[in-house]
């Protein structure tokens, strides 16, 4: 078989499976999950240090974390507002992180943490004339993504159901004619609960997932990570392989030529 | 001595005039890695010791935290 390779912006990557690194129990456990499933990226954001954070030695236990894995790093712009809160966030993940990836998160919406889309392709547009290579987080609406596309975006990430809901893809012809439409790397961003959704979206094209509270609310967030990445490689073998066209009438698999006690119904 | 006041990270700050951002970190302290933002514009590490600042300035130290 030949190599299936999953690269954005000309870097390849080792998993179609991107993993969000919050609301795991400890960093022990947050370690654990990263190796089990071995993801292609890995999120993470910038905040102060204060209290409700963490502490400056916890800070630098999840820095230290992030530079020992070898996992990149996708910094994210996580609860920005405007569009000047997105840029200068992301010059400054550029600098902490080293990094020139960065995944935009414009809110538009504090209940549901939708993307603002009226903004998202203006700020997509303004990073990347800022050297960025941007991961948008948008929601599945094909005109919206067309234009992300249309200023740049080598991927664009539409969302399967709001951030943290664990509901699986909300509206499958959506993500499905997104899909049809557009020839750009697609890549599933928020509201994944199962594996099984995971697989779902491969199975249907997706280039890959990304994920954060499926894993890190189990009972057992490594398991879960593992099993995740299980289902984004059988549901990318599935896209590959090409599924059967469903039919409506039942037709059975074994030979009907030969059977013993025929009859007619 | 005259003094100027600012708020970093939410919190109001007395600094003597003159301060950079450097002295705003120094004292602040947060420890690296981090980066900074005054009024809403990045500052490179780099230039941290000769951008002064002035009183009402809102300056934000940022640092790496766990993100989905």
């Amino acid at each position: 078989m030949k190599q299936d390779e999953f690269t954005l912006y000309g870097q390849g990557l080792q998993s179609r499976l991107l993993l969000g690194t919050s609301r795991y129990p400890s960093p022990a456990v947050l370690a654990q999950a990263i190796a089990r499933s071995r993801p292609g990226m890995l999120t993470a954001s910038l905040r102060r240090q204060t209290a409700g954070t963490g502490s400056a030695e916890q800070h630098n236990g999840f820095w230290e974390l992030l530079r020992q894995c070898g996992v990149p790093v996708l910094p994210n712009t996580a609860g920005c507002h405007s569009i000047q809160e997105v840029l200068t966030t992301a010059e400054m993940a550029r600098e902490v992180f080293e990094t020139d990836w960065i995944k935009l998160e414009l809110i538009g919406d504090d209940y549901t943490l939708q993307p603002d889309t009226l903004n998202l392709v203006d700020c997509a547009d303004r990073l990347l004339r800022m050297g960025f290579r941007v991961l948008p987080y948008s929601t599945d609406d094909l005109v919206l993504c067309q234009r992300l596309v249309d200023v740049g975006c080598q991927a664009v990430m539409p969302w399967a159901a709001p951030i943290g809901t664990g509901k699986g893809p909300a509206n499958p012809g959506a993500l499905r004619t997104l899909r049809e439409r557009l020839a750009v790397p697609l890549i599933v961003d928020a509201g994944l609960g199962l594996p099984s959704h995971a697989c779902q979206v491969m199975e249907w094209g997706y280039d890959g997932v990304l994920l954060n509270t499926a894993v890190a609310l189990a009972q057992d967030p490594p398991a879960m990570a593992e099993a995740f990445a299980d289902a984004v490689r059988a549901g990318r073998s599935a896209c590959l392989a090409g599924a059967m066209t469903p039919q409506d009438v039942a037709q059975p698999s074994t030979p009907v030529m030969g059977t013993p006690f025929w009859h007619q119904s | 001595m005259s003094t100027i006041h600012i708020t970093l990270n939410g919190q109001t700050l007395v600094l003597p005039a003159g301060a950079t951002l450097a002295d705003a970190a120094q004292a602040s302290g947060v420890q690296p890695p981090f980066a900074a933002a005054i009024n809403l514009q990045f500052v490179p590490r780099a230039q941290y010791p000769q951008t002064p600042l002035k009183t009402g300035d809102q300056v934000e130290l940022i640092s790496p935290v766990t993100g989905g």
